[in-house]
Protein backbone atom coordinates (compact mmCIF):
# COMPACT_ATOMS: atom_id res chain seq x y z
CA UNK A 1 0.00 0.00 0.00
CA UNK A 2 1.37 3.40 -1.30
CA UNK A 3 0.36 6.36 1.29
CA UNK A 4 0.90 10.48 0.42
CA UNK A 5 0.28 12.37 3.41
CA UNK A 6 0.40 16.00 3.07
CA UNK A 7 1.39 18.73 5.63
CA UNK A 8 4.45 17.11 8.02
CA UNK A 9 2.82 18.96 11.15
CA UNK A 10 2.56 16.98 14.61
CA UNK A 11 -0.45 14.93 13.02
CA UNK A 12 1.20 14.08 9.35
CA UNK A 13 5.00 13.37 10.91
CA UNK A 14 3.62 11.15 13.66
CA UNK A 15 1.20 9.39 11.09
CA UNK A 16 4.04 8.89 8.46
CA UNK A 17 6.19 7.46 11.54
CA UNK A 18 3.28 5.21 12.18
CA UNK A 19 2.82 3.93 8.97
CA UNK A 20 6.63 3.51 8.22
CA UNK A 21 6.61 1.45 11.42
CA UNK A 22 3.87 -0.64 10.01
CA UNK A 23 6.27 -1.42 6.88
CA UNK A 24 3.92 0.96 4.51
CA UNK A 25 5.30 2.84 1.64
CA UNK A 26 4.80 6.52 2.76
CA UNK A 27 5.88 10.11 0.93
CA UNK A 28 5.02 13.16 2.93
CA UNK A 29 5.18 16.56 1.67
CA UNK A 30 6.01 19.72 3.03
CA UNK A 31 5.59 23.20 2.36
CA UNK A 32 7.54 25.04 4.42
CA UNK A 33 11.54 24.51 3.97
CA UNK A 34 12.41 25.02 7.73
CA UNK A 35 10.18 22.25 8.47
CA UNK A 36 10.90 19.90 5.94
CA UNK A 37 14.68 20.25 6.89
CA UNK A 38 13.56 19.48 10.41
CA UNK A 39 11.70 16.30 9.55
CA UNK A 40 13.99 14.90 6.80
CA UNK A 41 16.59 14.62 9.07
CA UNK A 42 15.04 12.00 10.61
CA UNK A 43 12.54 10.64 7.88
CA UNK A 44 14.88 11.27 4.85
CA UNK A 45 14.02 10.38 1.10
CA UNK A 46 10.15 9.73 3.01
CA UNK A 47 9.73 13.80 2.79
CA UNK A 48 9.50 15.46 -0.02
CA UNK A 49 9.53 19.78 0.07
CA UNK A 50 6.61 21.07 -1.98
CA UNK A 51 3.03 22.72 -2.27
CA UNK A 52 0.66 19.48 -1.67
CA UNK A 53 -2.10 21.52 -3.99
CA UNK A 54 0.47 22.21 -6.75
CA UNK A 55 -0.38 19.19 -9.76
CA UNK A 56 3.61 18.62 -10.46
CA UNK A 57 4.22 18.37 -6.56
CA UNK A 58 1.63 15.57 -6.56
CA UNK A 59 2.51 14.02 -9.53
CA UNK A 60 6.67 14.19 -8.48
CA UNK A 61 5.29 11.92 -5.42
CA UNK A 62 3.61 9.89 -7.55
CA UNK A 63 0.11 10.11 -6.92
CA UNK A 64 -0.84 8.08 -9.83
CA UNK A 65 -0.22 5.01 -7.90
CA UNK A 66 -1.05 6.20 -4.61
CA UNK A 67 -3.74 4.00 -2.90
CA UNK A 68 -4.31 6.52 -0.01
CA UNK A 69 -3.93 9.89 0.08
CA UNK A 70 -3.76 11.67 3.81
CA UNK A 71 -4.46 15.96 4.03
CA UNK A 72 -3.46 16.98 7.26
CA UNK A 73 -2.07 20.59 6.34
CA UNK A 74 -3.06 23.41 9.03
CA UNK A 75 -5.60 24.75 5.92
CA UNK A 76 -9.10 23.24 5.55
CA UNK A 77 -8.87 24.96 1.60
CA UNK A 78 -5.77 22.95 0.92
CA UNK A 79 -7.37 20.02 2.50
CA UNK A 80 -10.31 20.28 0.41
CA UNK A 81 -8.19 20.76 -2.83
CA UNK A 82 -5.68 18.02 -2.30
CA UNK A 83 -8.92 15.28 -1.69
CA UNK A 84 -10.69 16.84 -4.61
CA UNK A 85 -7.82 16.36 -7.24
CA UNK A 86 -6.52 13.01 -5.82
CA UNK A 87 -10.01 11.33 -6.33
CA UNK A 88 -11.24 12.89 -9.30
CA UNK A 89 -8.08 14.05 -11.40
CA UNK A 90 -5.66 10.88 -10.27
CA UNK A 91 -8.47 8.23 -9.11
CA UNK A 92 -7.07 7.67 -5.88
CA UNK A 93 -9.74 5.14 -4.41
CA UNK A 94 -9.43 6.33 -0.64
CA UNK A 95 -8.64 10.03 0.93
CA UNK A 96 -8.40 10.98 4.48
CA UNK A 97 -9.07 14.70 5.36
CA UNK A 98 -8.37 16.72 8.80
CA UNK A 99 -10.80 19.45 9.37
CA UNK A 100 -9.00 22.50 10.99
CA UNK A 101 -12.05 24.42 12.22
CA UNK A 102 -15.11 22.40 12.80
CA UNK A 103 -17.44 25.00 11.00
CA UNK A 104 -15.74 24.37 7.54
CA UNK A 105 -17.02 20.44 7.79
CA UNK A 106 -19.68 21.26 6.00
CA UNK A 107 -17.59 22.41 2.62
CA UNK A 108 -15.99 19.06 3.06
CA UNK A 109 -19.38 17.62 2.95
CA UNK A 110 -20.53 19.64 0.12
CA UNK A 111 -18.11 18.67 -2.05
CA UNK A 112 -17.93 14.86 -1.19
CA UNK A 113 -14.52 15.22 0.80
CA UNK A 114 -14.84 11.93 3.42
CA UNK A 115 -14.12 10.65 5.71
CA UNK A 116 -13.58 14.42 7.43
CA UNK A 117 -11.95 14.55 10.87
CA UNK A 118 -11.78 17.48 13.01
CA UNK A 119 -9.99 17.13 16.21
CA UNK A 120 -12.07 19.52 17.59
CA UNK A 121 -15.29 17.04 16.72
CA UNK A 122 -13.82 14.00 18.04
CA UNK A 123 -12.97 15.11 21.74
CA UNK A 124 -16.35 17.22 21.98
CA UNK A 125 -17.91 13.29 21.53
CA UNK A 126 -15.18 12.00 24.25
CA UNK A 127 -16.50 15.09 26.66
CA UNK A 128 -20.21 14.02 25.67
CA UNK A 129 -19.81 10.73 26.70
CA UNK A 130 -18.23 11.76 30.26
CA UNK A 131 -20.64 14.13 30.76
CA UNK A 132 -23.77 13.47 28.68
CA UNK A 133 -26.50 15.89 28.11
CA UNK A 134 -30.15 14.64 28.10
CA UNK A 135 -27.90 11.19 28.13
CA UNK A 136 -27.45 10.58 24.77
CA UNK A 137 -24.24 9.61 23.44
CA UNK A 138 -23.93 9.73 19.78
CA UNK A 139 -21.31 6.57 19.32
CA UNK A 140 -21.83 6.17 15.06
CA UNK A 141 -22.64 8.17 12.46
CA UNK A 142 -22.65 6.24 8.91
CA UNK A 143 -22.84 9.64 6.63
CA UNK A 144 -23.64 7.94 3.41
CA UNK A 145 -26.16 5.17 4.52
CA UNK A 146 -28.25 8.18 6.75
CA UNK A 147 -28.49 5.93 9.35
CA UNK A 148 -26.52 6.56 13.29
CA UNK A 149 -26.25 4.71 16.21
CA UNK A 150 -26.89 6.89 19.69
CA UNK A 151 -26.75 5.62 23.25
CA UNK A 152 -29.08 6.33 25.74
CA UNK A 153 -29.29 6.13 29.63
CA UNK A 154 -33.18 4.90 30.60
CA UNK A 155 -34.12 7.79 33.25
CA UNK A 156 -35.43 7.08 36.58
CA UNK A 157 -39.52 7.48 35.76
CA UNK A 158 -39.28 8.31 32.12
CA UNK A 159 -41.84 6.87 29.86
CA UNK A 160 -39.56 4.08 28.79
CA UNK A 161 -39.09 2.79 32.68
CA UNK A 162 -40.92 -0.46 33.16
CA UNK A 163 -41.92 -0.66 29.70
CA UNK A 164 -41.79 -3.50 27.35
CA UNK A 165 -39.91 -2.62 24.25
CA UNK A 166 -42.74 -2.88 21.63
CA UNK A 167 -44.68 -0.28 24.47
CA UNK A 168 -41.99 2.54 23.57
CA UNK A 169 -43.41 4.51 21.26
CA UNK A 170 -40.83 5.28 19.19
CA UNK A 171 -40.89 7.42 15.72
CA UNK A 172 -40.54 5.84 12.22
CA UNK A 173 -36.93 5.11 11.39
CA UNK A 174 -36.12 4.23 14.88
CA UNK A 175 -35.33 1.08 17.00
CA UNK A 176 -33.86 -0.29 19.89
CA UNK A 177 -31.19 -2.98 19.03
CA UNK A 178 -29.42 -3.49 22.14
CA UNK A 179 -29.95 -3.04 26.17
CA UNK A 180 -26.62 -2.78 28.16
CA UNK A 181 -27.31 -3.70 31.91
CA UNK A 182 -24.85 -4.36 34.65
CA UNK A 183 -22.19 -4.77 32.33
CA UNK A 184 -23.28 -6.45 30.20
CA UNK A 185 -25.94 -6.38 26.95
CA UNK A 186 -28.28 -8.28 24.87
CA UNK A 187 -30.11 -7.67 22.02
CA UNK A 188 -33.87 -7.48 22.86
CA UNK A 189 -36.96 -8.93 22.48
CA UNK A 190 -40.65 -7.32 21.70
CA UNK A 191 -41.21 -8.42 25.66
CA UNK A 192 -38.02 -7.77 27.32
CA UNK A 193 -39.05 -4.80 29.84
CA UNK A 194 -36.02 -1.83 30.59
CA UNK A 195 -35.57 -0.06 34.09
CA UNK A 196 -33.76 2.63 35.01
CA UNK A 197 -29.70 2.52 34.45
CA UNK A 198 -30.29 0.50 31.53
CA UNK A 199 -28.19 1.82 28.58
CA UNK A 200 -29.86 1.22 25.53
CA UNK A 201 -28.69 1.75 21.70
CA UNK A 202 -31.01 3.19 18.98
CA UNK A 203 -30.32 2.68 15.37
CA UNK A 204 -32.36 5.73 13.77
CA UNK A 205 -32.20 8.28 10.97
CA UNK A 206 -30.16 11.00 11.79
CA UNK A 207 -32.10 14.28 13.07
CA UNK A 208 -34.84 11.94 15.24
CA UNK A 209 -32.88 12.35 18.26
CA UNK A 210 -35.31 14.91 19.43
CA UNK A 211 -38.28 12.55 19.39
CA UNK A 212 -36.38 10.13 21.28
CA UNK A 213 -34.74 11.59 24.18
CA UNK A 214 -38.36 12.53 25.43
CA UNK A 215 -39.22 8.96 25.89
CA UNK A 216 -35.65 8.19 27.92
CA UNK A 217 -35.86 11.44 30.06
CA UNK A 218 -36.35 11.50 33.63
CA UNK A 219 -39.60 11.95 35.47
CA UNK A 220 -39.45 16.04 36.34
CA UNK A 221 -37.18 17.13 33.34
CA UNK A 222 -37.22 19.52 31.13
CA UNK A 223 -38.05 18.84 27.77
CA UNK A 224 -35.65 18.27 25.16
CA UNK B 1 -27.87 42.45 -11.35
CA UNK B 2 -26.49 41.61 -8.36
CA UNK B 3 -22.58 40.83 -8.45
CA UNK B 4 -21.03 39.17 -5.53
CA UNK B 5 -16.94 39.94 -5.29
CA UNK B 6 -15.08 37.72 -2.65
CA UNK B 7 -12.13 39.32 -2.06
CA UNK B 8 -11.20 43.84 -2.44
CA UNK B 9 -7.35 43.15 -3.88
CA UNK B 10 -6.37 45.20 -6.75
CA UNK B 11 -8.97 43.08 -8.80
CA UNK B 12 -11.57 42.77 -6.79
CA UNK B 13 -11.77 46.50 -6.56
CA UNK B 14 -11.19 47.59 -9.93
CA UNK B 15 -14.03 45.01 -11.24
CA UNK B 16 -16.44 46.34 -8.76
CA UNK B 17 -15.48 50.06 -9.05
CA UNK B 18 -16.72 49.70 -12.89
CA UNK B 19 -19.44 47.79 -12.33
CA UNK B 20 -20.87 49.65 -10.30
CA UNK B 21 -20.34 52.86 -12.61
CA UNK B 22 -21.85 50.38 -15.34
CA UNK B 23 -25.43 50.65 -13.07
CA UNK B 24 -25.16 47.20 -11.10
CA UNK B 25 -26.22 45.82 -7.72
CA UNK B 26 -22.36 45.44 -6.17
CA UNK B 27 -21.64 43.39 -3.19
CA UNK B 28 -17.71 43.29 -2.28
CA UNK B 29 -16.94 40.86 0.92
CA UNK B 30 -13.54 40.46 2.55
CA UNK B 31 -11.51 39.47 5.89
CA UNK B 32 -9.65 42.85 5.97
CA UNK B 33 -11.90 45.85 6.85
CA UNK B 34 -9.08 48.44 5.70
CA UNK B 35 -9.61 46.51 1.92
CA UNK B 36 -12.77 49.09 1.97
CA UNK B 37 -10.05 51.96 1.04
CA UNK B 38 -9.58 51.24 -2.55
CA UNK B 39 -13.38 51.46 -3.27
CA UNK B 40 -12.84 54.83 -1.88
CA UNK B 41 -9.80 55.82 -3.81
CA UNK B 42 -9.99 58.39 -6.38
CA UNK B 43 -13.77 58.64 -6.02
CA UNK B 44 -15.81 61.31 -5.61
CA UNK B 45 -18.31 60.11 -3.02
CA UNK B 46 -17.80 57.08 -0.85
CA UNK B 47 -18.64 53.49 -1.91
CA UNK B 48 -21.77 53.25 0.27
CA UNK B 49 -22.59 57.10 -0.85
CA UNK B 50 -22.40 55.56 -4.27
CA UNK B 51 -24.79 52.60 -3.60
CA UNK B 52 -21.89 50.02 -3.11
CA UNK B 53 -22.55 47.90 -0.30
CA UNK B 54 -19.07 45.97 1.48
CA UNK B 55 -19.30 43.14 4.09
CA UNK B 56 -16.53 42.38 6.38
CA UNK B 57 -16.48 38.33 6.71
CA UNK B 58 -13.95 35.87 6.30
CA UNK B 59 -14.80 34.16 2.20
CA UNK B 60 -15.17 30.98 3.90
CA UNK B 61 -17.88 32.18 6.59
CA UNK B 62 -21.37 31.20 5.31
CA UNK B 63 -23.20 33.79 7.47
CA UNK B 64 -21.01 36.37 6.19
CA UNK B 65 -21.80 35.46 2.45
CA UNK B 66 -25.22 34.89 3.08
CA UNK B 67 -25.13 38.70 4.55
CA UNK B 68 -23.78 40.16 1.48
CA UNK B 69 -26.04 38.45 -0.49
CA UNK B 70 -24.81 35.63 -2.20
CA UNK B 71 -28.62 33.82 -2.12
CA UNK B 72 -29.39 36.13 -5.00
CA UNK B 73 -26.34 36.89 -6.54
CA UNK B 74 -26.61 36.31 -10.31
CA UNK B 75 -22.71 36.34 -10.67
CA UNK B 76 -20.17 35.66 -8.09
CA UNK B 77 -16.65 36.29 -8.43
CA UNK B 78 -13.94 34.78 -5.97
CA UNK B 79 -10.88 36.80 -6.26
CA UNK B 80 -9.45 36.78 -3.07
CA UNK B 81 -5.34 36.68 -2.62
CA UNK B 82 -5.71 31.95 -2.01
CA UNK B 83 -5.90 30.40 -5.23
CA UNK B 84 -7.60 27.27 -2.95
CA UNK B 85 -9.86 28.96 -1.14
CA UNK B 86 -10.76 30.69 -4.16
CA UNK B 87 -11.74 27.20 -5.92
CA UNK B 88 -13.72 25.90 -2.66
CA UNK B 89 -15.50 28.91 -2.43
CA UNK B 90 -16.19 29.32 -6.10
CA UNK B 91 -17.62 25.68 -5.76
CA UNK B 92 -19.88 27.06 -2.69
CA UNK B 93 -21.33 29.06 -4.65
CA UNK B 94 -22.20 27.10 -7.39
CA UNK B 95 -23.08 24.20 -5.35
CA UNK B 96 -24.65 25.21 -2.81
CA UNK B 97 -26.24 28.53 -3.20
CA UNK B 98 -26.88 27.85 -7.56
CA UNK B 99 -25.20 31.46 -8.56
CA UNK B 100 -26.07 31.50 -12.40
CA UNK B 101 -22.63 32.72 -13.46
CA UNK B 102 -19.48 32.13 -10.88
CA UNK B 103 -15.80 33.23 -11.97
CA UNK B 104 -12.93 32.29 -10.05
CA UNK B 105 -9.51 33.82 -10.44
CA UNK B 106 -6.51 30.87 -9.74
CA UNK B 107 -2.87 32.21 -10.04
CA UNK B 108 -1.52 28.66 -10.75
CA UNK B 109 -2.02 27.80 -14.41
CA UNK B 110 -2.29 23.60 -13.69
CA UNK B 111 -5.20 24.16 -11.31
CA UNK B 112 -6.77 27.10 -13.52
CA UNK B 113 -6.86 24.85 -16.27
CA UNK B 114 -8.31 21.66 -14.63
CA UNK B 115 -10.94 23.18 -12.10
CA UNK B 116 -11.80 24.89 -15.74
CA UNK B 117 -12.20 21.29 -17.72
CA UNK B 118 -14.60 20.42 -14.32
CA UNK B 119 -16.77 23.70 -15.21
CA UNK B 120 -15.32 26.16 -13.26
CA UNK B 121 -14.90 29.85 -15.46
CA UNK B 122 -10.99 30.54 -14.21
CA UNK B 123 -8.95 33.33 -14.74
CA UNK B 124 -5.67 32.88 -14.79
CA UNK B 125 -3.40 35.81 -14.74
CA UNK B 126 -0.49 33.91 -14.60
CA UNK B 127 -1.21 32.38 -17.97
CA UNK B 128 -2.59 35.89 -19.23
CA UNK B 129 0.99 37.16 -18.64
CA UNK B 130 2.90 33.96 -19.99
CA UNK B 131 1.32 33.98 -23.75
CA UNK B 132 1.83 37.58 -23.53
CA UNK B 133 5.34 37.31 -22.67
CA UNK B 134 5.95 34.21 -24.87
CA UNK B 135 4.68 36.41 -27.78
CA UNK B 136 6.16 39.68 -27.32
CA UNK B 137 9.41 37.45 -26.76
CA UNK B 138 9.24 35.41 -30.08
CA UNK B 139 8.44 38.46 -32.16
CA UNK B 140 10.76 38.95 -34.55
CA UNK B 141 12.96 41.98 -33.68
CA UNK B 142 12.88 44.83 -36.47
Amino acid sequence: MYVIICGAGKVGWNLARELIGKDREVTLIESNHERYRVVEEELEHAVQYGDATEMWVLERAGIQRADLVIAVTGDDEDNILICQMSREKYGVQRIVARVNNPRNLQHFKLLGIQPAVSATDLIMRLIEHEVPEYGLVQLLALEEEHLEIIELEVGAGSEADGKRVSDVALPDGALIISVLRDGAGFVPKVDSVMSAGDQVLLILDPGLEGEITGAFAPAGSPAF
Amino acid sequence: MLILIVGCGRVGAAVAKRALEAGHEISVLDADPLSHERLDRDQTSTWEDAGGRFTVGAALEIDGLIEAGIERADVFLAATSGDNTNLVIAQIAQRRFKVPRVVVRVADPGRAGWYAEQGLHTICPTQIAIDQAEKLALEPVA
